[in-house]
């Protein structure tokens, strides 16, 4: 087949440095000591940030203290806060994976390890900033003050669901907390977002918008088109690229980590960058905040890789354990957020271990009392779901004769196989 | 309409009337930008929006990236910040790096978020053969866009229409697939190619009202009245089926359905049920075109009417060749026998 004495080709298949049973040895994993990063001005021109794109910007060290020029500096009440809602995310997480197991709702994904990326950048933004989340941004939807009751409601697909049992668990909608409708289709919201932030940009609003996509689906045509369309017209828009190193069972390298940095897809499009210590919430703060406060004073968009580690499975619906080492996980050298902000108040003096206990309970009640009040709307798999009739709603603004026409034969076929059926007397189990 | 010559307003070519409604749409509503390659200083490769960026500035008509997966995302998220976006799609056979964007995302999001946010976009795109734009610059695509749930289709047929329905589409709430048959862009067509060109000045549907008016979305129009056999067509076909009915003298009644989705069912059941005759008539290709669902409406809701098996013209089922265009178009010959054969059974 080769010509000549040209050698054969081969092609390249990543494979991942670990596998169920390896042990791992994270030793050539780069991570600076924190506070080692310089911090330009939120003004700079972009490419006085592409060396972070390489590095790791990190402000909580290994003896619990915040270092260097990225430190917000944040009072001890803020950081409490972060930390109860990354607890509280935590713990509903926990619960929700329960009800599932319980058979109350069909699908989960939880969070963990991961709880800053959503909380810490909540924080960071202006509340009224649009965020077009990807579907791990729990975190996001609790800082924001969106009701817990609301979510379980919503994983429930029961009558008090405000998507009326139409979408798939977690994928939320939130505009009074301005959090845009998840999609389920991957990276879809990154172009979105940045066309709100054109559109805020066209209206001369002061709102920015924020976006978060998984290291895997920035593979997708999406990520690239909004890229392109955030450097042309310097839209305020910070894009958060969450690097948990497994997109399913696929790991990074399937979307080009053996090659560089995600953060330094940012150099190619001439934007800013940071790479950062998506585990360390302070850094998190710190990032989001520097990019926010750039797109608000016209200077464009930033691409943020939050590197971190799903300490968890994808979904409900996969097992880690089939595709990877679980001693990734207990050895990940980056640690645990709500571990290492939790120590760090201890570190200030701030906070006990007695607190913390009571705040764990705390926030568990949280979530037993927000279960409660859902589980009286019904759930997935004991019925209470959305009246019938809903079913043939928004598609369009108004009913067209077609749909009129399918939503009769559907309430047919319902009279037909329970006689007494009445869709104002529906209570939806096992119908 | 007769009463035409005494309002104000003048002979228009479509893409003279396009341009109108967009300069009409743009001065009411500060919502309303327009967007898409080319569309800005040039003011698009067809003109459509010639003079729009230097009356409405570069906020509000602006050239994009050449990204259709970007022109169709930006405006999702456009439309969620409360802005009216119209992009264009330079030819239709573009459109598909924008299909999940138009497809999962724009069609859905009212249904997904019950009804918290919507995409109130229309998308314009230039579409249709006869132009000599071989396999890239041809196709009909509407079937695609018919067959998803939450987008409306619309395809004007005259200039008087395509201002009418424009507005009508940016004023709705749904996002609207807007194809504009561009060999209709300077003037009807009879379907004889190798007859000289005729302007749109010499037809009575190009006189275009001056200001702001609608065409409903979702009515048909009866362009042509008759008895014997009832022809259900849209865009460049509309003017294709009345000709040939013309000059061989058939009693044809020509409908021009104007909006694909929603259908017009009423005045297509009226009509089928006066002639008991149908033929389904597009350029697409036939295979699962929109003929296809005509077909099987006209036979569910009419098919004690019928005199004759609803006769369906299309394209072929070919890519749309270069050289050999005019052998693929559903010319008179395709359209003649097709009569032929309703009248005779």
């Amino acid at each position: 087949m080769t010509k000549g004495n040209l050698p054969k080709l081969s092609l390249h298949v990543p494979e991942p440095p670990y596998r169920p049973g390896d042990p791992v040895d994270f030793t050539a994993l780069a991570v600076p000591p924190a506070g080692a990063q310089p911090r330009p001005d939120e003004t700079c021109a972009a490419d006085e940030t592409h060396p972070l794109c390489l590095d790791l910007v990190r402000v909580l060290g290994d003896d619990d203290r915040a270092h260097g020029p990225w430190d917000p500096k944040l009072d001890a009440a803020t950081l409490i806060r972060m930390l109860r809602l990354m607890a509280l995310t935590r713990a509903f997480d926990a619960r929700m994976v329960r009800a599932q197991r319980q058979g109350k709702t069909s699908f989960y994904m939880k969070s963990t390890g991961e709880e800053a990326t959503a909380v810490a950048t909540a924080l960071a933004l202006a509340g009224d900033d649009m965020v077009f989340p990807s579907y791990r941004q729990q975190g996001l939807f609790i800082a924001r003050g969106y009701p817990l009751v609301e979510m379980v409601n919503q994983i429930y697909s029961n009558r008090a669901d405000k998507l009326k049992g139409r979408q798939l668990p977690i994928m939320y909608s939130a505009r009074a907390q301005s959090v845009f409708s998840i999609s389920g289709n991957l990276a879809t919201q990154l172009p979105q977002a940045v066309g709100w932030a054109m559109a805020s940009a066209i209206r001369g609003d002061s709102r920015i918008a924020s976006t978060f996509v998984g290291e895997g689906s920035s593979a997708e045509g999406d990520f690239h088109s909004a890229l392109t369309f955030a450097a042309v017209y310097n839209a305020p828009v910070v894009f958060n690229l969450v690097n948990n190193q497994w997109a399913i069972s696929s790991f990074s390298g399937f979307a080009g980590a053996e090659r560089t940095t995600f953060a330094a897809r940012a150099i190619g499009y001439g934007i800013a960058g940071l790479r950062i210590d998506g585990n360390d919430p302070l850094a998190v703060f710190a990032a989001v905040r520097w990019a926010a406060d750039r797109a608000r004073a016209n200077c464009g968009p930033t691409l943020i890789e939050h590197f971190t580690y799903r300490a968890e499975g994808h979904s409900t619906s996969d097992d880690p354990g089939q595709y990877r080492s679980a001693a990734e996980g207990a050895e990940w050298p980056l640690g645990d957020p709500i571990d290492r902000l939790m120590r760090h108040l201890i570190a200030l003096g701030a906070w006990d271990a007695d607190q913390q206990a009571a705040m764990d309970a705390e926030v568990d009640a949280e979530v037993r009392a927000a279960v409660r009040a859902a589980e009286v709307n019904g759930t997935l798999g004991q019925g209470l779901h959305h009246p019938f009739r809903t079913m043939f709603e928004d598609v369009f603004e108004t009913l067209p004769w077609h749909l009129a026409e399918q939503s009769e034969q559907a309430i047919h076929e319902r009279q037909v196989k329970w006689p007494d059926w009445s869709d104002d007397a529906d209570v939806g189990d096992a119908r | 309409m007769s009463d035409h010559t005494v309002l104000p307003g003048k002979r228009m070519t479509m893409i003279e009337a396009i341009n109108d409604a967009l300069d009409v749409m743009m001065a009411r509503d500060p919502m309303v930008v327009v967007l898409g390659e080319d569309v800005g200083y040039f003011g698009g490769v067809f003109r459509a929006t010639a003079g729009l960026q230097a009356k409405y500035g570069k906020t509000r008509v602006f050239d994009t990236p050449i990204s259709e997966c970007g022109i169709i995302g930006v405006a999702v998220g456009m439309g969620a910040y409360g802005l009216r976006p119209v992009p264009e799609i330079q030819f239709a056979d573009y459109i598909y790096p924008g299909l999940d964007q138009l497809v999962s995302e724009a069609a859905r999001l009212r249904y997904r978020s019950a009804g918290e946010f919507i995409a109130p976009m229309t998308v314009r795109s230039p579409f249709g053969g006869g132009i000599f734009g071989g396999q890239t610059h041809s196709q009909s695509p509407e079937a695609l866009f018919t067959h998803v749930a939450g987008l409306k289709t619309v395809v004007p047929s005259t200039p008087h229409d395509a201002k009418g329905l424009l507005i009508a589409a940016i004023e709705d709430n749904d996002p609207v697939i807007f194809f504009e048959p561009k060999r209709l862009y300077n003037g009807p067509f009879s379907g004889h190619y190798d007859e000289p060109a005729v302007p749109w000045a010499r037809h009575a549907d190009s006189f275009v009202p001056a200001g702001h008016y609608r065409v409903p979305l979702g009515q048909a129009r009866v362009v042509r009245e008759g008895q014997a056999v009832t022809v259900l067509a849209y865009g460049t076909m509309v003017h294709v089926a009345r000709e040939v009915a013309e000059r061989q003298g058939i009693d044809a009644e020509v409908i021009d359905l104007r909006t694909l989705v929603p259908l017009d069912i009423a005045t297509i059941e009226a009509s089928v049920n006066k002639t008991g005759r149908c033929m389904v008539l597009h350029e697409a290709t036939r295979t699962g075109g929109f003929g296809a669902e005509l077909a099987a409406l006209v036979q569910e809701r009419c098919f004690y009417a019928l005199e004759a098996p609803v006769e369906r013209v299309t394209g072929f089922d070919t890519p749309y060749p270069h050289s050999l265009e005019w052998a693929y178009f559903p010319g008179p010959v395709r359209i003649g026998e097709a009569f032929a054969r309703l009248i005779a059974a």
